[in-house]
């Protein structure tokens, strides 16, 4: 089975139809541990207890990114090799994402106010993942304006590289400038700063997490696909009645 | 050679004579300019210590007005198609009309800055400090808008959108516009450093800009 195969919509609804409940279910076992491995770690020297909101904060921020990347992914396949599924792919994705990055926003703050003092800096990482938030609403608002579903997608494709020129940026800010947010502590030179006891659960965590985005994407896919059909089939039956009128 | 210099003297003959809307930029930013002392109230050391900010914003807002300029009327009248079709690279019209665009609507800013700086009371330096500002990041500005400019000209009622998806890429150019600005002015840290990152973006807009825009014009335009 190559991805070639997979351009054909209904293998991809029978394969996904197999796949999705065993990912389901492995997501949930996965983040039922990750969730009962954060709350029994210890407490930080420092942070006390609000140490823990790392294991939701972390992985909602590295996903906010990789899924930019997913897109970033399928905007090549959309604009290089015209696959049917990269479309489909894209326009699932963008909502999911904006959803990780707000939630990564949301805890961020939520996490500044008792370490920082305040819910929101106006640093290079913040701003820059602020940055990634409107664009996700600037292309959700780009797949909305366009009717015809594939000229939709190219538009966005095009937005989509565009946009992944601020993933570096996030990714470096916290290294080129002098800021608030704490430096890489887990993929740095040198291996993590993090003791075991924190990084386990947030290594599960982030498996946990990106299995959701998995989870979730596949079945949106598989939404938008059957939408479209519903679509041409609603076209269909517009033209015919009036083919019978006329 | 000849067909792109052909290019810009037309749109920027268009773009000066009437109806063309070039200069209504410029209105404009005199416009946002004159608004600020009646929000933040007539305090001239607030007006001086707000100035390169109230500057940016106002070029930054004027040059997202013009953008719309870019390609609508090309493609009202079908010149856009001819010039999508024509033997010279997609790429290089891009670049020469955004370039032609700039030099129509972003030059004027920028010439406009020392007499709106005098409204808020910015001394010679701090005017020169903007204004040299804006003549590295203007251009990052337009040659950026571009590719917002090029996707909303692909879809009917785009106008709105183009605000939207431009704005989040222009925010890093007026970062380091303003931060430039500032250091000139006040600050302790150095003018180089975040004028050399503002070249940079412009750089940079002069390369990915044009080629996103002719990718966007070539797929959306059928």
């Amino acid at each position: 089975m190559t991805l070639i195969d997979l351009a054909n919509p209904t293998r991809f609804l029978a394969l996904t139809a197999r796949i999705l409940p065993w990912l389901a279910a492995i997501t949930a076992i996965l983040l039922a541990i990750g969730l009962y491995q954060s709350a029994v770690a210890p407490d930080d020297y420092q942070q006390g207890a609000t140490v823990k909101i790392m294991f939701i904060h972390v992985p909602n921020a590295w996903l906010s990114m990789f899924v930019w990347g997913v897109m970033s992914l399928a905007a090549l396949g959309t604009l290089v090799w015209r696959h049917p599924l990269a479309d489909v792919a894209a326009k699932a994705a963008a909502p999911i994402g904006a959803a990780f990055t707000f939630l990564a926003l949301v805890t961020g703050s939520l996490w500044g106010r008792p370490m920082w003092g305040t819910y929101w800096e106006w640093d290079a990482r913040l701003t820059s993942v602020l940055i990634l938030f409107l664009m996700y609403l600037g292309l959700i608002a780009l797949w909305r304006a366009v009717e015809d579903p594939s000229r939709a997608a190219r538009a966005a494709a095009i937005l989509t590289l565009v946009g992944a020129i601020n993933l570096p940026i996030i990714k470096f800010s916290v290294d080129w400038w002098n800021t608030l947010h704490q430096p890489a502590s887990v993929m740095r030179m040198g291996g993590p700063a993090l003791d075991r006891a924190f990084l386990i659960p947030l290594l599960v965590m982030a498996v946990a997490f990106s299995l959701l985005f998995l989870t979730l994407h596949l079945a949106a896919m598989r939404n938008e696909i059957l939408r479209r059909r519903v679509r041409a089939l609603q076209l269909i039956q517009v033209a015919q009645a009036s083919q019978r009128r006329a | 050679m000849t067909a792109l210099g052909a290019l810009i003297t037309r749109d920027i003959r268009i773009a000066l004579r009437v109806g063309g809307g070039a200069l209504i930029g410029v209105l404009f930013f005199l416009t946002v300019v004159v608004l600020m002392p009646f929000a933040v109230g007539p305090d001239l050391a607030l007006l001086t210590r707000l100035g390169p900010a109230i500057l940016w914003l106002g070029a930054l807002l004027a040059s997202l007005l013009t953008l719309d300029r870019l390609f609508t009327a090309d493609h009202e009248d079908g010149s856009l198609d001819l010039i999508v079709m024509s033997r010279t690279p997609l790429e290089l019209a891009c670049a020469a009309k955004a370039l032609a665009h700039w030099l129509a609507a972003g030059l004027p800013l920028v010439i406009a800055t020392p007499v709106l700086g005098l409204l808020l009371n910015l001394d010679a330096l701090s005017t020169s400090a903007v204004a040299l500002t804006l003549l590295a990041g203007t251009p990052a500005l337009t040659f950026t808008g571009m590719i917002g400019a090029a996707l909303a000209v692909t879809m009917h009622r785009g106008g709105l959108l183009l605000a939207v998806l431009v704005l989040p890429l222009s925010i890093p150019v007026l970062i380091f516009g303003v931060a430039a600005s500032q250091a000139a002015i006040t600050g302790p840290s150095s003018f180089g450093a975040p004028f050399s990152i503002l070249c940079a973006l412009s750089l940079v807009s002069f390369v990915i800009g044009p080629f996103a825009a002719a990718a966007s014009l070539r797929h959306g335009l059928d």
